[in-house]
């Protein structure tokens, strides 16, 4: 096997220019595979985490229909005491999951005592929040960073268009689920920085100041916000949670809950998509290049050895031999190309990171790029690459293998 | 039994509507431990008749048995085997592998033909290349070597698994004379040694003079059999 692989190496240098040419080919396929997947991959990772630990959580569990009506923000698909226990249990069974952070969400109108606009109140445990979206504490500008009981933290856009600051008083005035209409004075303990999703209108108060605000005699809850451990296994956390509470349906057999991951949360999940979608299209166009190229090389070598093919051939060589020098000439030429293009595109990703460029995404300034490549990547890629080689080989290796010696022989 | 047993071979090529007939109900037998010769003008069949013999084609009809196997029925495998287990081939062209050493190309067929271990396998291929006045050019490539070097190296090449038959176009054509009757010393110490039987295709006197049956073809035909020096002369030697 040493010595087909020799040979093989030694056709490759023989005809140096079109292998560099061709391996050339490959490599800037896997350098723009590498260069893309790493920076779209931290584009798209970044903008994920300003969603799931500035605002979101990385999984949500509501009461079944609640997303559906989700602008509403209906009291009416709250999560009663009983039900909030059943997912508690449920979350405490799950070793993955790190944090929880009940919410209680409501629409209400936002006063400066000279004009009133609407906005959408969270009704929060501070700790638990602040544990679930680590983020948050960093988007509050002004102010103690925290959500004390009294205190509402409004978004900066709001605060620039009703003219308050930390400190000034506001009132909030909010329906419940009886129809009364309810107001609650507060001061404004912060103003928050934007952060890209929807959440242009949120602001935060203290739970307990939500359950006054809605005259609460027992805590319902809008939604559940749950932390995972590892990023990485948030479908396999979404996965056992749904499991678990599919057992908990209503009087008409139907599920009590839905869970939702990030995903289903926000609209960036199609920009997230759409960026996956591109990786394959080029993943794509990598796989014709190499696909191509090599089969290319490949024919035309076949096409210039077909005497030396007669002669191992006349020799005695198996037919499977043969086939085996040429696809591990292709092989050969794979790994040329993939070992190239992996390292210059590694070194490019490795430039580009140490220039920390940086970018605004909605109202989020300063995100800076962070693009890595991991040990994965580089294998699938290469794994693809090497795989479409020798596939590519196969037709040229085949028809070298199955040529009649004489006729071989007899070729000028 | 004969080691080659050819009977009423015919090979007919078609080229177009037109049919080209290179053998016509040729006969013949070889014995092992044999130098025979065929010669004839161009287009005679030589050629046609070393590939057939060779297994590299089949006839069109007529049988052909070569070391005890019906080589018209072969297949593309094992034909292949059959050509690894009993037959050496000198090429007219030579026919080296360029991308191998001068050592590599007579390493070939004991390396990925047959697989002969490395320590015997490097005393055969030194032992034969010095044989054939290659020992220095070991390491060259064949662009490096000349003409007859590189029949030196075919030469080798094709006596390196001590084959029961060595089948050889032209093998001395590219060889000065000294070169020539070495190459020619070499193959008859084979044959004597190890019973490998020498079937040429040939216009060198040299080769003819050493020939112990001689066959003329003509127009694809056997128009004459002769016993220049006979089996006498080899026993004699």
């Amino acid at each position: 096997m040493r010595k087909l692989f020799e040979i093989a190496i030694r056709n490759l240098v023989r005809n140096r220019r079109r292998t560099i040419l061709t391996g050339s080919l490959i490599a800037v396929g896997i350098i723009a595979v590498v260069v893309f997947g790493a920076v779209a991959g931290a584009f798209k990772g970044m903008m994920i985490a300003q969603f799931t630990d500035a605002v979101l959580g990385d999984l949500e569990v509501h009461r079944r229909g609640y997303v559906a009506s989700i602008d509403n923000l209906p009291l009416t698909l709250n999560l009663s005491a009983q039900q909030v226990t059943a997912v508690e249990r449920a979350l405490q069974s799950i070793p993955e999951v790190e944090v929880y952070s009940p919410r209680v969400k409501l629409g209400a109108m936002f006063s400066n005592y000279l004009e009133t606009t609407s906005i959408r109140l969270n009704g929060v445990d501070p700790e638990r929040e602040f544990a679930t979206v680590p983020l948050l504490p960093s988007r509050i500008k002004g102010g103690a960073q925290t959500i004390r009981k009294g205190e509402i933290l409004i978004p900066d856009l709001l605060a620039q268009g009703m003219k308050v600051k930390v400190g000034s008083a506001v009132v909030v005035i909010a329906t419940n689920q009886d129809g009364s209409v309810n107001a609650l004075q507060l001061a404004v303990g912060g103003v928050l920085v934007s952060a890209a999703g929807p959440s242009g209108r949120d602001a935060y108060i203290h739970m307990d100041d939500a359950r006054e605000l809605l005259r609460m005699e027992e805590l319902e809850i809008s939604e559940i916000a749950i932390g995972v451990r590892e990023p990485g296994r948030v479908n396999e956390v979404y996965a056992q949670l749904t499991r678990l509470l599919a057992s908990q349906v209503d009087a008409g057999g139907k599920p009590v809950f839905e869970v939702h991951t990030w995903e289903g949360l926000s609209p960036f999940s199609s920009i997230a998509r759409m960026i996956d979608l591109l990786a394959v299209f080029i993943k794509v166009a990598l796989v014709a290049i190499v696909l191509i190229s090599v089969m290319n090389v490949m024919l035309m070598a076949v096409y210039e050895r077909i005497r030396e093919i007669g002669t191992i051939a006349a020799m005695g060589t198996l037919p499977g031999k043969i086939l085996a020098m040429f696809v591990i000439e292709g092989f050969s030429l794979g790994v040329f190309g993939t070992v190239v293009g992996g390292a210059l595109g590694s070194v490019i990703v490795l430039l580009v990171r140490a220039a920390r460029p940086t970018f605004d995404f909605a109202r989020v300034e300063g995100l800076v790029l962070a693009p890595v490549v991991t040990a994965g990547d580089l294998l699938v890629v290469s794994g693809i690459v090497v795989l479409v080689s020798v596939l590519a080989s196969l037709q040229p290796a085949f028809k070298a293998s199955r040529m009649e010696p004489v006729e071989a022989l007899r070729h000028a | 039994m004969s080691l080659i047993v050819a009977k009423d071979l015919s090979k007919t090529y078609s080229t177009g509507a037109a049919k080209v007939e290179a053998l016509k109900q040729v006969s013949f037998e070889i014995e092992a431990a044999s130098f025979v010769s065929f010669i004839g003008p161009s287009a005679s069949g030589k050629t046609t008749l070393l590939n057939l013999l060779g297994g590299l084609d089949r006839p069109t009809s007529g049988s052909l048995t070569v070391a005890g196997e019906d080589v018209s029925l072969l297949d593309r495998r094992r034909g292949a085997i059959f050509r690894g287990a009993h037959l050496g081939f000198i090429f007219q062209d030579f026919n080296l592998i360029p991308v191998l050493t001068v050592y590599e190309n007579v390493e070939y067929p004991l390396l990925l033909v047959r697989t002969t271990p490395s320590a015997e396998r490097a005393a055969r291929v030194a032992k034969l290349l010095e044989s054939v006045g290659m020992g220095d050019e070991a390491g060259k490539y064949p662009d490096q070597i000349s003409g007859g070097q590189k029949q030196r190296v075919a030469v080798a090449r094709a006596l390196v698994t001590e084959p029961a038959i060595v089948l050889a176009d032209e093998p001395t054509a590219n060889l000065d004379t000294a070169t020539a009757a070495a190459v020619i010393g070499l193959m008859r110490q084979m044959k004597d040694r190890l019973g490998t039987t020498f079937i040429f295709s040939t216009h060198d006197p040299r080769v003819v003079n050493e020939a112990e049956v001689l066959y003329n073809l003509e127009d694809g035909r056997i128009v004459g059999r002769r016993e220049p020096r006979g089996r006498a002369y080899a026993q004699a030697v």
